[in-house]
C-alpha cells in the first residue's frame, strides 16, 4: 500500500476541513482553473489589506488533492506578503517536480509539505498545482504579483 | 479453439483468452497482478495482432498503390486484404470501407465534408452535392450523450456554416428521450449524427429506428459506432446510416488506425477532407480531380502496417464469435450492475437494467471525488477510468463532476469485478465514508 503516501493524514483533514473556504467580500483579482481531464475546478480570489497582507478566498468542486491544496495553500499564506507567496509557490512548484524525492522546508511549505507523495503520481500533479496556479494568475489579475509568470509545471514562458 | 460449445451461442474461455495478451501477464504497483477494466478506453492487444503487424514489417513493407516492385505489389496486396478482411467483420464491402487515424478522424472527416462543400457552394453552386452543404436555418441532431469526438466536429460545422446544433435529450435511466424526436429532426435537418452505444452511460441506442426519422426528411445519416463495433455483432446495412465511424483499438486493434464506412452512393457524392498524394485523379497546376472512394479520403501514405493489425484482430474477435463475445459482456455486465446495486453509496449513472445496454458501467461514490476511487483502485491493480470521458454534456446531465467506470472486454472474467467492487469498499473505508 503506497497510498499513505499520496494520501497524507494532512492532506484528507484539509479536504474534509477545509480552512477559510469561501468567497471574499472585495476581490482585487479572479481566477478560475479547470482541470480539463477530470473536471477539478477551483476559482481563487484575492485582494491585499490595510498592512499589505494578502486576503485569499477559494472555492470550487474536485478531487481530495486540488481541493485539500486550495485550503492548504490558503491557510498558508493569507495574511502574508506577496512575497511570500512568490517563495512558497515556487517551493511547491519544485516540490511537484521532485518525482517523490523532494526535501520541502516546513518553514516555507507548512502543511503543503504533505504533498511531497503526490509528486510520484503524474496524473495527480496537476490536480495539486490547480489553486496555486489560480491564484497567481489572480494576482497578476489583481496588479498584485511582480514574479515571472510560470505555467501550471512552474516553467517561465 | 478459444470457445466452447454452448446451446445457443458459443461461451467464451476467458482463461484461455487471457493467455493471448502478453500485457495481462505483467504486474502493476508492487506486484499486484493486472485487472485491466478499461477498455472503453482502449482495449488490450493479443499476440495475433502484435505478430501480424510484426511479420508485416519484417517481409512485406513497401509503400502502397505505387512501386514497380515485388515488395511494393505484396504490400499493396496486404493493406487491400486487410480492408476486404475488415469490411467482411461487419458485412460490407471493400471499396465503402475508408481508413483514418482514429474515430474523431473519421467523424471530422463527414464534418469536414461538409463545411467544405458549403465553402465550395457559396462559390460555385452546383459544383458539389447539396446534401453536403449546410446554410443558416438548417439543423444538425446529435444526442446529450455524444462523445465530444462526435458533438465538438459538429459544433465547429455550424459555427462555420449558420447551421443550428439540436441534441435529443437523456431520461433520467440514461436512454434517450425520443418523445420529441419528429420535432427535432425536421425537414431542416441535413445531418442526424448520434451514437450507437454510449461510452459513459454504456446504453445502446434504437439507431435503425432515428435514421429512418433521418431519412425520412432527407438528412445524412451518421454513427458513431466505437463502442458498439468491438462489443456485439454489427452489421452495417442493419443500421441503416449512411455514414459509421469506429476505431480500431478498441477492438484489440493497433492505435493510429479508424474506419469510416459508408453508403457507396454517399462516399461517391462526398467532397474529400484532407487533400494531396494518394487521392487524387489527375493534376495540373490549374487544378485536381479526385479519386474514386475509398482512396479519396485517404490522402498520403497511409497507415498499412495498423490495417493488417487490425485485419488480424477481426478474424481474432470472429474467432471467438461476435455473438459469444457479446453474450460473455452481457452476462459480466449483469454481474457488474447486481455488485453495484448492493454497495451502499455507490450509485450507477446510466441504465441500471441489463437491456439494450453494453458493458460500460459509470458510478459515482458518495463523499469520494472519482479521481480517488481511481487512485484507490489503481493501488490495488484494478485499472479504472475516471473523469468526464470526453463526455463533458453527459456528465453535467447527471449532475456530476465525472464519474468512475468499469468497461470490460473479452479477457476479464467475475473475478476482475470482485477484485474491483472489494476495491470500492477499501476506498470507503480509507476515506471514512463508510
Amino acid at each position: 500500500m503506497q497510498l499513505e503516501s499520496l494520501y497524507q493524514d494532512i492532506i484528507l483533514d484539509h479536504y474534509k476541513h477545509p480552512r477559510g473556504r469561501g468567497a471574499i467580500a472585495h476581490a482585487a483579482g479572479e481566477s478560475h482553473q479547470v482541470n480539463p481531464t477530470c473536471g477539478d475546478e477551483v476559482t481563487v480570489q484575492v485582494a491585499l489589506d490595510a498592512d499589505g497582507g494578502l486576503v485569499i478566498g477559494y472555492e470550487g468542486q474536485g478531487c481530495s488533492i486540488s481541493q485539500a491544496s486550495a485550503s492548504v495553500m490558503a491557510e498558508l499564506l493569507a495574511g502574508g506578503s506577496p512575497e511570500q507567496a512568490d517563495t512558497a509557490r515556487a517551493a511547491f512548484m519544485d516540490l511537484m517536480r521532485s518525482k517523490g524525492a523532494g526535501e520541502p522546508d516546513e518553514e516555507v511549505l507548512g502543511d503543503a509539505v504533505a504533498f511531497v507523495g503526490v509528486s510520484k503520481y503524474p496524473a495527480r500533479i496537476k490536480c495539486a498545482l490547480l489553486p496555486w496556479v489560480a491564484l497567481q494568475d489572480a494576482e497578476a489579475k489583481a496588479g498584485i504579483a511582480a514574479g515571472v509568470p510560470q505555467d501550471e509545471e512552474g516553467r517561465t514562458a | 479453439m478459444t470457445a466452447v460449445a454452448g446451446s445457443t451461442v458459443d461461451v467464451l474461455d476467458v482463461d484461455r483468452i487471457r493467455q493471448d495478451f502478453p500485457i495481462l501477464q505483467r504486474t502493476v504497483r508492487d506486484g499486484r497482478p493486472l485487472v485491466y477494466l478499461d477498455s472503453g478506453a482502449t482495449s488490450q492487444k493479443p499476440r495475433a495482432v502484435l505478430d501480424a503487424e510484426r511479420a508485416f514489417y519484417e517481409t512485406a513493407n513497401a509503400g502502397v498503390h505505387r512501386g514497380a516492385h515485388q515488395l511494393a505489389e505484396e504490400a499493396t496486396e496486404a493493406y487491400e486484404q486487410a480492408r476486404a478482411r475488415i469490411a467482411a467483420f461487419v458485412g460490407a464491402h471493400a471499396d465503402d470501407l475508408v481508413f483514418t487515424k482514429n474515430a474523431t478522424e473519421s467523424l471530422n472527416l463527414v464534418a469536414y465534408a461538409c463545411s467544405n462543400a458549403t465553402a465550395k457552394a457559396a462559390i460555385a453552386p452546383g459544383s458539389v452535392d447539396p446534401r453536403f452543404v449546410l446554410r443558416p436555418g438548417d439543423s444538425i441532431v446529435v444526442t446529450e450523450m455524444e462523445h465530444h469526438a462526435n458533438l465538438v466536429p459538429w459544433q465547429e460545422v455550424c459555427a462555420k456554416t449558420g447551421a443550428t446544433l439540436r441534441w435529443i435529450p437523456l431520461t433520467d435511466d440514461g436512454r434517450l428521450d425520443l418523445t420529441e424526436l419528429d420535432r427535432l429532426v425536421d425537414d431542416t435537418t441535413r445531418v442526424v449524427s448520434i451514437v450507437h452505444q454510449s461510452n459513459l452511460l454504456g446504453t445502446v441506442n434504437p439507431v435503425a429506428a432515428i435514421m429512418a426519422r433521418a431519412h425520412a426528411v432527407g438528412a445524412l445519416g451518421v454513427v458513431d459506432a466505437c463502442q458498439s463495433v468491438p462489443h456485439m455483432p454489427v452489421d452495417v446495412a442493419s443500421l441503416d446510416a449512411d455514414l459509421i465511424a469506429w476505431s480500431g483499438h478498441k477492438m484489440l486493434g493497433p492505435t493510429g488506425i479508424g474506419v469510416l464506412w459508408g453508403r457507396t452512393e454517399v462516399l461517391d457524392a462526398m467532397p474529400p477532407f484532407l487533400t494531396g498524394g494518394s487521392m487524387i485523379e489527375t493534376v495540373r497546376m490549374e487544378g485536381s480531380t479526385f479519386a474514386a472512394p475509398p482512396k479519396r479520403f485517404e490522402a498520403g501514405t497511409p497507415m498499412v502496417a495498423q490495417a493488417v493489425g487490425l485485419a488480424a484482430a477481426a478474424t481474432y474477435l470472429d474467432d471467438l464469435g461476435m455473438a459469444a463475445v457479446a453474450a460473455h459482456e452481457h452476462r459480466l455486465t449483469g454481474y457488474v450492475l447486481e455488485r453495484l446495486a448492493v454497495l451502499p453509496g455507490v450509485r450507477v449513472v446510466g441504465p441500471t437494467s441489463n437491456v439494450d445496454r453494453g458493458s460500460a458501467v459509470s458510478f459515482a461514490v458518495d463523499g469520494i471525488h472519482p479521481h480517488d476511487v481511481g487512485q484507490f483502485l489503481d493501488d490495488r491493480g484494478v485499472a479504472v477510468r475516471v473523469g468526464h470521458h470526453c463526455a463533458w454534456p453527459t456528465c453535467r446531465r447527471f449532475e456530476v463532476p465525472a464519474t468512475t467506470r468499469m468497461s470490460p472486454y473479452v479477457y476479464n472474467n467475475e473475478a476482475d469485478i470482485d477484485a474491483a467492487v472489494e476495491a470500492i469498499v477499501g476506498a470507503q473505508e480509507f476515506f471514512g465514508v463508510a
